[in-house]
Protein backbone atom coordinates (compact mmCIF):
# COMPACT_ATOMS: atom_id res chain seq x y z
CA UNK A 1 0.00 0.00 0.00
CA UNK A 2 1.29 3.49 -0.28
CA UNK A 3 1.30 6.26 1.89
CA UNK A 4 1.60 9.49 -0.50
CA UNK A 5 0.19 11.69 1.88
CA UNK A 6 1.22 15.43 2.44
CA UNK A 7 3.04 16.74 5.25
CA UNK A 8 -0.31 19.13 5.51
CA UNK A 9 -2.47 16.36 6.74
CA UNK A 10 -2.26 15.70 10.18
CA UNK A 11 -2.29 12.07 11.39
CA UNK A 12 -4.41 10.62 13.17
CA UNK A 13 -2.48 10.19 16.81
CA UNK A 14 -2.00 14.02 17.01
CA UNK A 15 -5.50 15.63 17.17
CA UNK A 16 -5.39 18.74 16.00
CA UNK A 17 -6.71 21.04 18.85
CA UNK A 18 -9.70 24.04 17.50
CA UNK A 19 -9.96 26.48 20.03
CA UNK A 20 -12.03 30.05 18.97
CA UNK A 21 -12.17 33.83 20.35
CA UNK A 22 -15.21 35.55 19.48
CA UNK A 23 -14.87 39.49 18.32
CA UNK A 24 -18.15 40.97 19.52
CA UNK A 25 -18.96 45.09 19.17
CA UNK A 26 -21.40 47.34 17.94
CA UNK A 27 -22.00 47.35 13.89
CA UNK A 28 -19.76 49.09 11.99
CA UNK A 29 -17.08 49.20 14.60
CA UNK A 30 -14.20 47.25 12.71
CA UNK A 31 -14.93 43.46 13.79
CA UNK A 32 -14.34 41.93 9.64
CA UNK A 33 -11.59 44.38 9.68
CA UNK A 34 -9.70 42.85 12.31
CA UNK A 35 -10.06 39.43 12.14
CA UNK A 36 -8.93 40.13 8.30
CA UNK A 37 -5.63 41.93 9.99
CA UNK A 38 -4.44 38.44 11.27
CA UNK A 39 -6.37 35.55 9.55
CA UNK A 40 -4.52 33.66 7.53
CA UNK A 41 -7.10 33.22 4.99
CA UNK A 42 -9.57 35.90 3.59
CA UNK A 43 -12.67 36.12 6.21
CA UNK A 44 -15.06 33.34 5.58
CA UNK A 45 -18.74 34.09 5.53
CA UNK A 46 -20.98 31.43 6.73
CA UNK A 47 -24.22 31.39 7.21
CA UNK A 48 -26.90 29.62 9.25
CA UNK A 49 -29.83 29.05 8.12
CA UNK A 50 -32.22 29.02 11.18
CA UNK A 51 -34.99 27.21 10.90
CA UNK A 52 -37.92 27.03 13.61
CA UNK A 53 -37.44 22.72 13.37
CA UNK A 54 -33.61 23.02 13.77
CA UNK A 55 -33.77 24.59 17.61
CA UNK A 56 -35.23 24.06 20.76
CA UNK A 57 -38.78 26.28 20.97
CA UNK A 58 -37.01 28.92 23.74
CA UNK A 59 -34.26 29.61 20.97
CA UNK A 60 -36.36 31.10 18.81
CA UNK A 61 -38.01 33.29 21.37
CA UNK A 62 -37.74 37.29 19.67
CA UNK A 63 -37.88 35.91 16.57
CA UNK A 64 -41.60 33.56 16.19
CA UNK A 65 -42.42 35.80 13.64
CA UNK A 66 -39.82 33.82 11.28
CA UNK A 67 -40.09 31.21 10.04
CA UNK A 68 -36.49 31.14 8.32
CA UNK A 69 -33.73 33.75 8.88
CA UNK A 70 -30.38 33.58 7.75
CA UNK A 71 -27.44 35.02 10.13
CA UNK A 72 -23.90 35.46 8.01
CA UNK A 73 -20.69 34.97 10.69
CA UNK A 74 -17.70 35.94 9.89
CA UNK A 75 -14.69 33.98 10.90
CA UNK A 76 -10.49 33.96 10.35
CA UNK A 77 -8.26 31.62 11.19
CA UNK A 78 -4.75 31.30 12.72
CA UNK A 79 -2.96 28.43 12.43
CA UNK A 80 -0.80 28.37 15.59
CA UNK A 81 1.33 24.92 15.24
CA UNK A 82 0.32 21.99 13.38
CA UNK A 83 -1.80 21.00 16.11
CA UNK A 84 -3.03 24.10 16.99
CA UNK A 85 -5.60 26.33 15.45
CA UNK A 86 -7.15 29.07 16.58
CA UNK A 87 -10.24 30.54 15.16
CA UNK A 88 -11.83 34.10 15.11
CA UNK A 89 -15.63 34.23 14.90
CA UNK A 90 -17.27 37.72 14.69
CA UNK A 91 -20.38 37.88 16.21
CA UNK A 92 -23.59 38.84 14.53
CA UNK A 93 -24.46 42.40 15.48
CA UNK A 94 -28.12 42.11 15.49
CA UNK A 95 -29.93 42.08 19.16
CA UNK A 96 -31.95 39.78 17.78
CA UNK A 97 -29.46 37.08 17.37
CA UNK A 98 -28.48 36.52 20.94
CA UNK A 99 -29.54 32.79 20.49
CA UNK A 100 -26.48 32.33 18.25
CA UNK A 101 -24.11 34.03 20.59
CA UNK A 102 -24.81 30.93 22.64
CA UNK A 103 -23.63 28.54 20.55
CA UNK A 104 -20.77 30.69 19.56
CA UNK A 105 -19.52 31.24 22.91
CA UNK A 106 -20.14 27.92 24.08
CA UNK A 107 -16.48 26.40 24.09
CA UNK A 108 -14.68 30.25 23.13
CA UNK A 109 -11.69 30.90 25.59
CA UNK A 110 -12.54 34.16 25.48
CA UNK A 111 -13.48 37.28 23.66
CA UNK A 112 -12.58 40.37 22.51
CA UNK A 113 -15.27 43.51 22.89
CA UNK A 114 -14.39 45.92 20.16
CA UNK A 115 -15.46 49.82 20.92
CA UNK A 116 -15.37 52.65 19.47
CA UNK A 117 -15.07 55.51 21.75
CA UNK A 118 -17.76 57.77 19.04
CA UNK A 119 -20.05 55.16 19.87
CA UNK A 120 -19.43 53.56 23.03
CA UNK A 121 -23.12 52.15 23.88
CA UNK A 122 -22.70 50.43 21.01
CA UNK A 123 -20.36 47.77 23.12
CA UNK A 124 -23.14 47.53 26.36
CA UNK A 125 -24.48 44.53 25.45
CA UNK A 126 -21.63 42.71 24.28
CA UNK A 127 -19.78 43.59 27.43
CA UNK A 128 -22.96 42.54 30.08
CA UNK A 129 -23.25 39.47 27.33
CA UNK A 130 -19.94 38.23 28.36
CA UNK A 131 -19.94 39.67 32.35
CA UNK A 132 -23.33 37.43 32.66
CA UNK A 133 -21.26 34.41 31.02
CA UNK A 134 -18.23 34.64 33.03
CA UNK A 135 -16.30 34.89 29.82
CA UNK A 136 -12.25 36.63 29.98
CA UNK A 137 -12.98 39.28 27.60
CA UNK A 138 -10.53 42.56 26.44
CA UNK A 139 -12.08 45.28 26.15
CA UNK A 140 -10.48 47.02 22.91
CA UNK A 141 -10.43 50.08 21.98
CA UNK A 142 -10.22 50.52 17.84
CA UNK A 143 -8.51 53.88 17.64
CA UNK A 144 -10.53 55.37 14.43
CA UNK A 145 -8.76 58.35 13.07
CA UNK A 146 -10.30 61.31 13.65
CA UNK A 147 -12.28 60.26 17.31
CA UNK A 148 -11.09 62.10 20.10
CA UNK A 149 -8.80 59.54 22.15
CA UNK A 150 -9.68 58.69 25.59
CA UNK A 151 -7.61 57.88 28.48
CA UNK A 152 -8.28 53.86 29.53
CA UNK A 153 -9.62 55.07 33.16
CA UNK A 154 -12.51 57.01 31.03
CA UNK A 155 -12.90 54.12 28.97
CA UNK A 156 -13.37 51.52 32.30
CA UNK A 157 -15.34 54.29 34.05
CA UNK A 158 -17.80 54.57 31.08
CA UNK A 159 -18.49 50.95 30.80
CA UNK A 160 -18.52 50.28 34.48
CA UNK A 161 -15.90 47.59 33.44
CA UNK A 162 -14.61 45.01 36.58
CA UNK A 163 -10.92 46.42 37.12
CA UNK A 164 -9.51 43.20 36.05
CA UNK A 165 -10.83 42.84 32.80
CA UNK A 166 -8.17 44.52 30.17
CA UNK A 167 -8.26 47.86 28.08
CA UNK A 168 -6.40 47.90 25.23
CA UNK A 169 -6.14 50.93 22.70
CA UNK A 170 -5.80 49.20 19.34
CA UNK A 171 -5.93 49.39 15.51
CA UNK A 172 -8.01 47.02 14.45
CA UNK A 173 -6.06 47.46 10.59
CA UNK A 174 -2.98 46.25 11.98
CA UNK A 175 -1.95 42.96 12.31
CA UNK A 176 0.73 43.41 15.37
CA UNK A 177 -1.56 45.77 17.20
CA UNK A 178 -4.75 42.97 16.66
CA UNK A 179 -1.98 40.34 17.82
CA UNK A 180 -2.00 42.22 21.39
CA UNK A 181 -5.35 42.21 21.69
CA UNK A 182 -5.22 38.46 21.10
CA UNK A 183 -2.89 37.70 23.36
CA UNK A 184 -4.39 40.09 26.05
CA UNK A 185 -7.83 37.96 25.69
CA UNK A 186 -6.22 34.96 26.15
CA UNK A 187 -3.58 36.00 29.34
CA UNK A 188 -7.10 37.53 30.98
CA UNK A 189 -8.42 33.72 30.21
CA UNK A 190 -5.68 32.13 32.00
CA UNK A 191 -5.33 34.86 35.00
CA UNK A 192 -8.91 34.47 35.58
CA UNK A 193 -9.29 31.10 35.84
CA UNK A 194 -12.61 31.21 34.69
CA UNK A 195 -11.45 27.20 33.57
CA UNK A 196 -12.66 26.43 36.83
CA UNK A 197 -15.37 28.86 37.63
CA UNK A 198 -17.39 28.48 34.44
CA UNK A 199 -20.28 26.43 35.08
CA UNK A 200 -20.69 23.60 32.54
CA UNK A 201 -23.87 24.46 31.05
CA UNK A 202 -25.13 27.76 30.42
CA UNK B 1 -37.88 18.02 -3.28
CA UNK B 2 -37.95 18.23 -7.55
CA UNK B 3 -41.44 20.25 -7.05
CA UNK B 4 -40.11 22.68 -4.48
CA UNK B 5 -36.36 22.66 -6.36
CA UNK B 6 -38.25 23.43 -9.54
CA UNK B 7 -40.78 26.28 -8.11
CA UNK B 8 -39.05 29.37 -8.63
CA UNK B 9 -37.99 28.23 -12.10
CA UNK B 10 -41.00 28.12 -13.59
CA UNK B 11 -41.85 31.37 -12.50
CA UNK B 12 -41.90 33.05 -16.14
CA UNK B 13 -39.09 35.46 -16.88
CA UNK B 14 -40.69 39.65 -16.87
CA UNK B 15 -43.44 40.96 -14.73
CA UNK B 16 -45.09 38.54 -12.39
CA UNK B 17 -49.20 37.56 -13.21
CA UNK B 18 -49.65 39.53 -10.30
CA UNK B 19 -48.29 42.43 -11.72
CA UNK B 20 -50.15 42.04 -15.28
CA UNK B 21 -53.73 42.14 -13.21
CA UNK B 22 -52.93 45.57 -11.82
CA UNK B 23 -55.99 47.69 -12.51
CA UNK B 24 -55.03 50.27 -10.70
CA UNK B 25 -52.85 53.05 -12.44
CA UNK B 26 -51.55 53.85 -9.03
CA UNK B 27 -49.91 51.08 -8.81
CA UNK B 28 -47.53 51.70 -11.74
CA UNK B 29 -44.98 53.02 -11.33
CA UNK B 30 -44.10 50.32 -8.52
CA UNK B 31 -43.79 47.68 -11.70
CA UNK B 32 -40.86 49.29 -13.25
CA UNK B 33 -38.78 48.29 -11.04
CA UNK B 34 -40.41 45.41 -9.95
CA UNK B 35 -40.23 43.87 -13.19
CA UNK B 36 -36.80 44.60 -14.03
CA UNK B 37 -35.80 42.74 -10.44
CA UNK B 38 -38.07 39.79 -11.33
CA UNK B 39 -35.74 39.63 -14.44
CA UNK B 40 -32.79 39.01 -12.15
CA UNK B 41 -34.60 36.99 -9.47
CA UNK B 42 -32.44 34.11 -9.74
CA UNK B 43 -29.45 35.99 -8.55
CA UNK B 44 -27.79 35.40 -5.06
CA UNK B 45 -30.86 36.86 -2.93
CA UNK B 46 -33.25 34.42 -4.23
CA UNK B 47 -31.34 31.81 -2.74
CA UNK B 48 -30.45 28.76 -4.19
CA UNK B 49 -32.05 26.73 -6.58
CA UNK B 50 -31.97 23.70 -4.76
CA UNK B 51 -33.67 24.27 -1.34
CA UNK B 52 -30.84 23.82 1.51
CA UNK B 53 -32.60 21.36 3.18
CA UNK B 54 -33.53 18.67 0.68
CA UNK B 55 -29.62 17.77 0.21
CA UNK B 56 -30.17 16.44 4.07
CA UNK B 57 -33.67 14.53 2.98
CA UNK B 58 -35.31 17.25 5.22
CA UNK B 59 -33.42 16.58 8.05
CA UNK B 60 -32.24 19.41 10.30
CA UNK B 61 -30.58 17.32 13.30
CA UNK B 62 -28.29 14.54 13.22
CA UNK B 63 -26.97 11.90 15.43
CA UNK B 64 -23.37 13.71 15.96
CA UNK B 65 -24.81 17.18 16.19
CA UNK B 66 -23.45 17.71 19.82
CA UNK B 67 -20.25 17.05 18.99
CA UNK B 68 -20.25 19.26 15.45
CA UNK B 69 -19.68 22.73 17.17
CA UNK B 70 -18.90 25.55 14.48
CA UNK B 71 -14.94 24.63 15.10
CA UNK B 72 -15.18 20.48 15.33
CA UNK B 73 -12.55 19.50 12.96
CA UNK B 74 -13.20 17.45 10.09
CA UNK B 75 -11.08 14.64 9.59
CA UNK B 76 -10.88 12.32 6.58
CA UNK B 77 -10.21 8.51 8.03
CA UNK B 78 -7.35 6.46 6.42
CA UNK B 79 -9.34 4.74 3.82
CA UNK B 80 -10.15 7.86 2.43
CA UNK B 81 -7.19 9.21 2.59
CA UNK B 82 -5.40 6.19 1.00
CA UNK B 83 -8.21 5.80 -2.01
CA UNK B 84 -6.94 7.55 -4.95
CA UNK B 85 -8.91 9.99 -6.35
CA UNK B 86 -10.51 10.88 -3.21
CA UNK B 87 -14.46 10.50 -2.25
CA UNK B 88 -15.38 11.05 -5.48
CA UNK B 89 -13.82 8.51 -7.06
CA UNK B 90 -15.63 6.12 -4.38
CA UNK B 91 -19.20 4.91 -6.46
CA UNK B 92 -21.22 5.35 -3.37
CA UNK B 93 -25.00 5.93 -4.63
CA UNK B 94 -25.77 6.47 -0.68
CA UNK B 95 -24.12 9.95 -0.71
CA UNK B 96 -24.54 13.18 -2.17
CA UNK B 97 -22.10 15.54 -4.74
CA UNK B 98 -22.27 17.65 -1.21
CA UNK B 99 -21.19 14.74 1.18
CA UNK B 100 -18.27 13.71 -1.97
CA UNK B 101 -17.56 17.61 -1.68
CA UNK B 102 -17.29 17.95 2.35
CA UNK B 103 -15.28 14.47 2.00
CA UNK B 104 -12.74 15.22 -0.38
CA UNK B 105 -12.27 19.04 1.51
CA UNK B 106 -11.50 17.18 4.66
CA UNK B 107 -9.53 14.71 2.93
CA UNK B 108 -6.95 17.73 1.62
CA UNK B 109 -6.88 18.57 5.21
CA UNK B 110 -8.92 18.57 8.40
CA UNK B 111 -11.34 21.32 8.23
CA UNK B 112 -13.86 22.99 10.71
CA UNK B 113 -17.49 22.61 9.95
CA UNK B 114 -17.53 26.85 9.72
CA UNK B 115 -15.33 26.57 6.90
CA UNK B 116 -16.58 23.66 4.76
CA UNK B 117 -19.71 25.66 5.48
CA UNK B 118 -18.10 28.40 4.09
CA UNK B 119 -16.11 26.59 1.26
CA UNK B 120 -19.27 25.21 0.09
CA UNK B 121 -21.52 27.93 0.56
CA UNK B 122 -24.24 25.81 2.05
CA UNK B 123 -25.79 26.41 5.87
CA UNK B 124 -24.45 25.37 8.59
CA UNK B 125 -27.37 23.18 10.05
CA UNK B 126 -26.80 21.06 6.79
CA UNK B 127 -23.26 20.93 6.69
CA UNK B 128 -23.55 18.97 10.44
CA UNK B 129 -26.47 17.07 9.26
CA UNK B 130 -24.29 16.22 6.28
CA UNK B 131 -20.86 15.48 8.19
CA UNK B 132 -23.31 13.18 10.53
CA UNK B 133 -23.85 11.03 7.55
CA UNK B 134 -20.29 10.53 6.81
CA UNK B 135 -18.79 10.03 9.67
CA UNK B 136 -21.68 6.65 10.32
CA UNK B 137 -20.48 6.09 6.09
CA UNK B 138 -16.89 5.65 8.06
CA UNK B 139 -15.15 8.07 5.54
CA UNK B 140 -15.01 11.32 8.25
CA UNK B 141 -14.12 11.65 12.11
CA UNK B 142 -14.17 14.69 14.02
CA UNK B 143 -11.65 15.75 16.41
CA UNK B 144 -13.33 17.27 19.69
CA UNK B 145 -10.62 16.99 21.93
CA UNK B 146 -12.14 19.88 24.42
CA UNK B 147 -15.61 19.26 25.35
CA UNK B 148 -17.70 22.25 24.03
CA UNK B 149 -18.96 23.58 27.48
CA UNK B 150 -15.29 23.52 28.74
CA UNK B 151 -12.11 25.73 28.64
CA UNK B 152 -8.67 24.40 27.45
CA UNK B 153 -6.26 23.71 30.43
CA UNK B 154 -3.73 26.16 31.73
CA UNK B 155 -1.44 24.58 29.40
CA UNK B 156 -2.74 24.96 26.20
CA UNK B 157 -3.50 28.68 26.87
CA UNK B 158 0.51 29.14 27.33
CA UNK B 159 0.77 27.61 23.92
CA UNK B 160 -1.72 29.89 22.30
CA UNK B 161 0.20 33.06 23.77
CA UNK B 162 3.31 31.92 22.51
CA UNK B 163 2.12 31.31 19.45
CA UNK B 164 0.55 34.48 18.84
CA UNK B 165 3.53 36.25 19.95
CA UNK B 166 5.63 33.97 17.67
CA UNK B 167 3.54 34.90 14.61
Amino acid sequence: MVFGRSDRRIRPEAAPVALKVLVAGGFGVGKTTLVGAISEIKPLRTEELLTEASRPVDDTSGVEGKRTTTVAMDFGRITLRDDLVLYLFGTPGQDRFWFLWDELAQGALGAVVLADTRRLADCFAAVDYFERRGIAFTLAVNCFEGAARYPEEAVREALDLDPEVPVVMCDARERESVKEVLVSVVEHALAAGITARRPATV
Amino acid sequence: MTEDAAFPRETPPGPPAGATGRRDPADRPREAPFSEHAAHWYDDAAGPVVRPYTMTRGRTRGPADERLDLIALVIAEEFLLEHPGGAHAIADRTLSPEHLDIADLARQEPQSVAELAAELDLPVGVVRVLVGDLIDAGYVRVSRPVPPAELPDAGILREVINGLRAL
